[in-house]
C-alpha cells in the first residue's frame, strides 16, 4: 500500500457538506472532484419513503405508512410496500432509502431462517429483533455508510406488546407511540393528545388515519394511498392499499370572485 | 459555446419496458452524447443478457455496458448450472446485487425485462441506489420525466401487443 501525503495527492482541507457527509475536495485543473467514488460511504439516498406512524392499542400494534417512493422531489414509484412482517411476532416499517430496507430485509430474512435452524420451538421476537437491528444500524454508522433509513418496529409476543425505533445513526428507544419524518413533527403531538392504553381497533385505525391526513396535507412527499398494518398475539397482517377522504370545500375555493381582490 | 468533448458518455435516455398478456415490449432511443455532441446516433440501448431476458440502459453508457457484461457473464454459469433458462427474477436481482453494493460508483438506471416460464412477462425498474422495483410498466432516463403525465393516462391492464408498442412508438416522440 502506497503512503502519499495529502498534499502530494493534492487534496486540500476537509470539509463537511449539509448532506451530513465528510468530503474530500481533489484539484485537478478542470474544478473540484469529490473523493465520494474513491470511499465505502452511502452518501444521499436515492429512492426514499416518506412517513411511518404507530400506536400500540388494547389488542396489539397498528402501523401505518404510505405506498410511495420518491425520488428527489418527483413523486416515481407509488406502489412500494414499506411494511413488512418479519417471522410471525414482529412488523418492520421504513422510512428512507427504499434500497437499504430492501438490504435489511435480506439481513433479517437470513436472521430469522438461522432462528428456524435451530428447531428449538422458540423464535425471535419484536425485543429481539428490534435489538439486532439497532446493532446493525449503529455499526453502520460507525463505519460512515449508514443504511439511510428510520425503522419502527412493533409486535406482540406471549401477550407482551413491543414498540419501537431505531434511527440512522442508531438511536433507539421503545415507546407507546412512534413515528419518522415529517411524522415525528405533525403525528406525535397528535398522538400525544389522544393516544390512550386501551384504544379498540376502530378507534385506533381512527386515530392513525387522522395522522396520515395531516401527513397528507403537509407533508410534500406523502401520497394519498395508505396501508395500515395490525400485529397482534393472532399474527401480522397488513391491510390493501386505501386512499383517505380530504377536505378540500374551502369558501375562498367555492366561491373564488368573492373578495378576489387582495386576496392570497 | 462550449462543447465539453471530455464530459463522460452519458445518455440522455428514454427507455421503456411494458408487460401485455403473453410477455412484454421494450423500447429505447438511440442517442449517446457528450455533453452537448452526440457522440453515437446509432446506439443499441436494449442490451441482452439471455435468450428470454433484455435489459434497458440509461445513465452513463461505461457503467450500463460494464454491469450488463458481469450480468450475462453470470447468468450463463447460472444457466448451465440450473439446467434450464433463468427466470426474469433472478437477473434482476443479480443487476441488483452490482447496482446495490457499488451504488457509490454507478450512475446507471436500468429497466429489465423478459419472459419465463413460471411467471410470464415481468418487467423490473433498478433505478439509481440498486432498489428493485417489479411494475407492469416501468419508465427511465432523463427523457421518461416527460412520460409520467403520458402513461398515467394511456396505460392499462392487459394491453395487447400493438397496443404496447403503440405506446411506446407514442413516448419516443416526446422531446
Amino acid at each position: 500500500r502506497e503512503e502519499t501525503s495529502d498534499r502530494e495527492r493534492g487534496r486540500g482541507a476537509i470539509g463537511v457538506s449539509e448532506k451530513m457527509t465528510f468530503t474530500i475536495p481533489i484539484e485537478n485543473g478542470n474544478g473540484v472532484k469529490n473523493a465520494e467514488a474513491d470511499s465505502q460511504r452511502t452518501l444521499y439516498p436515492y429512492v426514499t419513503g416518506t412517513s411511518v406512524v404507530a400506536i400500540k392499542y388494547k389488542d396489539g400494534i397498528l402501523m401505518a405508512s404510505d405506498m410511495g417512493g420518491s425520488y428527489g422531489s418527483t413523486l416515481r414509484y407509488k406502489n412500494i410496500e414499506r411494511m413488512k412482517a418479519i417471522g410471525k411476532h414482529s412488523l418492520l416499517g421504513a422510512s428512507g432509502e427504499i434500497s437499504d430496507f430492501q438490504e435489511i430485509l435480506r439481513y433479517l430474512d437470513e436472521l430469522m431462517l438461522n432462528d428456524n435452524m435451530w428447531d428449538d420451538g422458540n423464535s425471535l421476537g419484536p425485543k429481539e429483533v428490534h435489538n439486532y437491528l439497532t446493532r446493525v444500524m449503529y455499526n453502520r454508522r460507525n463505519k460512515f455508510n449508514p443504511l439511510w433509513n428510520t425503522l419502527v418496529l412493533g409486535g406482540v409476543k406471549n401477550g407482551e406488546k413491543y414498540l419501537g425505533m431505531v434511527s440512522m445513526i442508531g438511536v433507539s428507544f421503545e415507546d407507546n407511540h412512534v413515528a419518522t419524518g415529517f411524522g415525528n413533527h405533525l403525528a406525535r403531538p397528535i398522538l400525544r393528545d389522544e393516544w390512550r392504553e386501551d384504544l379498540s381497533f376502530e378507534e385506533g385505525v381512527k386515530l392513525l388515519e387522522k395522522c396520515m391526513r395531516v401527513l397528507l396535507y403537509r407533508d410534500r412527499s406523502a401520497i394519498n394511498k395508505l396501508q395500515i398494518a395490525k400485529m397482534t398475539e393472532e399474527g401480522v397482517t397488513v391491510s390493501e392499499p386505501y386512499s383517505l377522504k380530504t377536505f378540500w370545500d374551502f369558501k375562498a375555493f367555492t366561491n373564488p370572485t368573492v373578495g378576489a381582490e387582495g386576496s392570497w | 459555446m462550449d462543447l465539453n468533448l471530455d464530459a463522460p458518455h452519458s445518455m440522455g435516455t428514454t427507455i421503456i419496458g411494458v408487460t401485455y398478456n403473453g410477455g412484454v415490449v421494450l423500447g429505447a432511443d438511440s442517442r449517446t452524447s457528450t455533453g452537448m455532441y452526440v457522440a453515437n446516433r446509432a446506439s443499441d440501448k436494449i442490451t441482452q443478457l439471455t435468450d428470454n431476458v433484455y435489459v434497458c440502459r440509461s445513465g452513463s453508457a461505461a457503467d450500463s455496458q460494464v454491469v450488463s457484461d458481469y450480468v450475462r457473464y453470470f447468468l450463463h454459469q447460472h444457466t448451465i448450472q440450473l439446467g434450464q433458462p433463468a427466470t426474469v427474477k433472478v437477473s434482476a436481482n443479480l443487476i441488483r446485487m452490482l447496482a446495490y453494493n457499488n451504488k457509490n460508483m454507478l450512475q446507471t438506471g436500468l429497466i429489465v425485462g423478459g419472459w419465463d416460464k413460471y411467471e410470464g412477462g415481468k418487467i423490473y425498474g433498478i433505478p439509481l441506489g440498486g432498489t428493485v422495483v417489479e411494475q407492469p410498466f416501468a419508465i427511465g432516463g432523463s427523457g421518461s420525466s416527460y412520460l409520467y403525465g403520458f402513461f398515467d393516462q394511456a396505460w392499462k391492464e392487459n394491453m395487447t401487443k400493438e397496443e404496447a408498442e403503440v405506446s411506446i412508438l407514442i413516448s419516443m416522440l416526446m422531446p
